[in-house]
């Protein structure tokens, strides 16, 4: 590990001091936080965001452990590495908060959308909505004479390219999830 | 074990429970039943304020000086919308203190009831945690929990909020037991990083210790070990607004204060050294000035139970997170471990360096025999009280620091003064918590006529418990550091700075039924200083001091360390347009 000069303690996350901390450099980062399922708490994580001037590009919460009263609240952020290692150290210094991990360092992660897209259309460019989604493995989970719902699943620029070639199809109406993220393997 | 009892009774019951002694208040509709449980025992001393931004200041007062948390009890809506300056300065400086508010009741939240705010809401920023306790099995619980989270890790404020019908209805109370919950900081620090510091200990040529107030946060263990360390190594050592009485002022390590108005030695040892050991600071703005030009050459290391405190300003290239007693107890057994070595040579040539810088003598200021200055009153002050004993609170403005610059404080605890927020009226108030906690002690509040002001209303409580604090303020009929900023870099603007229509402060005094002394004459300032220092009961000094004192040294913003303006002379045009939009 020393060769590596990893400095122990700095953070939990210290594979950090790999990268020069003080980089203009933004970077993109998935941080899964795990907090205590209590009132108020989706609130002060958004309040430190807010606060503190930090960026939330996708944010996704729901308990994921009924009996531990636990909540997984999924952010996808972009800073400097330095603003990066501030986000995750303040919100470790949150009391609700049980554990936060940076997924984009201690990755790969696999990360996950769910869209649903309103398309109005009718003639030839609802067929080729449909066949178009066809190709995304987009699911048709309602249908008029004039419009379908598509249902969505996939990495975020998947969903953003569906999406595009959507709008000159008729799109009208779109309803996304945000990012929810695990780290693959065991 | 537990007892059924009414919420109200829980929260007094959880007070006794927790050690607590004395309790900040101001009654209200939403708190009565708490008052009634109140009224009905003798163990807490509940002390009146006269607004609730004086509770919360004499609690944080009160934890200052005893290292215990202090407590504040508040009403609904505007009781604890009154709390949230008071709660903002607790959490930058990281004081532990517990607030509790009255809510309207539970089936009455979100309709704008009488006397309604969303109290964990609007404090949620400005706490270390906060709960709203919706029924009342789970308050003495909170409770207790409010206390722990107040007091491990980072100290800090917290709020507990109680709707009337929890405070009503019964419950079953349980008593405190060690932690279960999950917040557990850790206070060991690890040993490698430890061991790197050690190291660089034994090789340093130009070593300096920068302290601050998680020293003193951390109990007197802290202070004592550092003690032990810095004179151990002989290594210099400065500390921060918030850290003084850390190391004694009268040590022959020390070095003064550092940053904005600290001493011209101890910002060119900052400036020039080559190992710097942070314990227990931030590297807040007011410290680094100039930060990439901030300690150019120095190794870095940083000491702090927070791990967010660690490169959020500055880089460091040891950092540490523990307990400040903890991490410095290992570094003594390391360092003792392997031979107790320091580079002694080169630390006695850096020695000489600073008696070099000291010569300076930069702290000097032109005296007078018409008028007081208001570094001489400082002066004369200590002198005369130094032997007492004296626990100090300030005010915010050039009188701050003029205390922290010519009063010298041997021990932790007895210096309380608003760092982070920089909060005008928080002395007086803290230096009623600070006289309730050390009844028969000299507690002096070094004031500005118009930082006092903001919280006057408290000569009420001061006179109402017979609490004998001096307010001795250096009274110079302006908002003498606004009026220094406008004069350097406002073109000698003195917009709105200046105290128009200010009441006869002796008359005041008096209308309270306590002591009003009004000094005017350098000669008269000794006696007048002995008569407020041997009156039993609170005083009001009025110190009529020279008007256009400017507070030096001082760093201007965006400027380095070794940029410092020793006094008038050069002050001319040393601010450009890049520092003047900083504060």
């Amino acid at each position: 590990m020393s060769a590596l000069h990893i400095k122990k303690g700095s953070t939990r996350h210290s594979a950090y001091n790999l990268r020069p901390t003080f980089s203009d450099v933004q970077e993109r980062h998935t941080i899964a936080v795990l907090v205590e399922n209590e009132p108020g708490v989706l609130a002060r994580v958004i309040g430190l965001f807010s606060g503190r001037g930090y960026n939330i590009e996708s944010l996704t919460v729901a308990e994921v452990d009924h009996t531990g009263h636990l909540s997984r609240i999924t952010i996808v952020t972009t800073g400097t590495p330095q603003v990066i290692e501030q986000i995750k150290a303040q919100l470790g210094r949150i009391v609700p908060v049980h554990e936060v991990h940076d997924l984009t360092v201690e990755g790969p992660s696999v990360e996950r959308e769910l869209a649903i897209i309103k398309v109005v259309g009718e003639g030839d460019k609802r067929v080729e909505a449909l066949r178009l989604a066809d190709i995304f493995r987009a699911n048709v989970v309602d249908s008029t004479l004039n419009s379908f719902i598509f249902e969505i699943t996939g990495a975020p620029d998947k969903i953003d390219a569906f999406a595009d070639l959507m709008r000159p199809l008729g799109l009208v109406e779109i309803a996304r999830t945000g990012v929810a993220a695990l780290l693959r393997g065991d | 074990m537990t007892r059924e009892m009414t919420g109200a009774k829980m929260v007094v019951q959880a007070l006794k429970d927790q050690g607590v002694d004395t309790v900040f208040g101001y009654p209200g509709g939403a708190v009565l039943p708490i008052y009634d449980e109140i009224f009905l025992q003798n163990d807490i001393r509940h002390i009146l304020v006269r607004h609730e931004q004086g509770a919360v200041h004499a609690a944080e007062g009160y934890a200052r000086s005893t290292g215990k948390p202090g407590v504040a009890l508040v009403t609904s809506g505007p009781g604890a919308t009154n709390a949230v300056t008071g709660l903002t300065d607790a959490l930058l400086d990281s004081i532990p203190i517990i607030v509790l508010t009255g809510q309207v009741p539970t089936f009455m939240i979100g309709s704008d009831a009488f006397q309604e705010a969303d109290t964990v809401g609007i404090t949620r920023p400005c706490t270390k945690h906060n709960w709203l306790v919706k029924d009342t099995d789970s308050l003495s619980a909170t409770m207790h929990e409010a206390f722990h989270v107040a007091m491990s890790g980072r100290p800090g404020p917290v709020l507990v909020d109680i709707p009337k019908d929890v405070q009503f209805a019964t419950g079953d109370y349980s008593a405190p037991k060690p932690s279960t919950s999950h917040y557990q900081p850790v206070v060991k620090g690890d040993l490698e990083e430890i061991t790197e510091l050690v190291a660089a200990i034994e090789t340093a040529k130009k070593p300096v210790f920068y302290t601050g107030g998680g020293v003193i946060n951390s109990g007197p263990a802290a202070s004592q070990l550092l003690r032990e360390l810095v004179d151990a190594t002989g290594f210099p050592i400065t500390s921060t607004l918030m850290g003084l009485g850390a190391y004694p002022a009268s040590g022959e390590n020390w070095l003064g204060m550092l940053g904005m108005h600290g001493l011209y030695e101890a910002n060119l040892a900052m400036h020039d050294c080559d190992l710097m050991i942070n314990i227990g600071a931030r590297f807040d703005d007011r410290i680094t000035g100039r930060i990439d030009a901030f300690s150019p050459n120095s190794k870095k290391a940083h000491i702090d139970i927070d791990p967010s405190s660690i490169n959020k300003v500055i880089r460091v290239d040891i950092p540490i997170v523990g307990d400040v007693a903890h991490v410095l107890e290992d570094i003594l057994k390391v360092w003792k471990a392997r031979g107790r070595k320091t580079d002694t040579a080169n630390i006695k040539q850096w020695q000489s360096q600073i008696a070099e810088w000291r010569k300076v003598n930069c702290l000097a200021y032109t005296n007078s025999e018409k008028t007081i200055k208001p570094q001489y009153a400082l002066e004369r002050l200590e002198e005369l009280t130094k032997k007492h004993d004296r626990y100090i609170t300030t005010e915010v403005g050039q009188h701050q620091m003029w205390a922290a610059q010519y009063l010298g404080f041997e021990d932790p605890n007895r210096w309380m003064t608003s760092g982070g927020l920089g909060t005008m009226g928080y002395g007086f108030p803290a230096s009623i918590g600070v006289q309730m906690a050390h009844p028969e002690a000299l507690v002096i509040n070094v004031a500005g006529e118009a930082s006092w002001l903001m919280n006057m209303q408290e000569m009420g409580t001061a006179t109402q418990y017979r609490l004998p604090v001096k307010q001795f303020i250096l009274n110079n009929e302006r908002l003498g550091m606004v009026r220094q900023w406008q004069e350097l870099l406002h073109g000698e603007r003195y917009s709105h700075s200046w105290s128009e229509a200010l009441p006869d402060f002796v008359k005041l005094a008096e209308a309270f039924g306590a002591k009003g002394i009004l000094c005017s004459d350098p000669a008269d300032l000794d006696d007048a200083i002995m008569e407020m220092i041997n009156y039993d009961g609170p005083v009001i000094f009025d110190c009529l001091v020279e008007k256009h004192e400017n507070c030096f040294p001082m760093i201007p913003s965006g400027k380095a360390h070794n940029e410092m303006l020793l006094g008038e002379a050069e002050t001319q045009g040393v601010i450009d347009s890049k520092g003047s939009v900083l504060v």
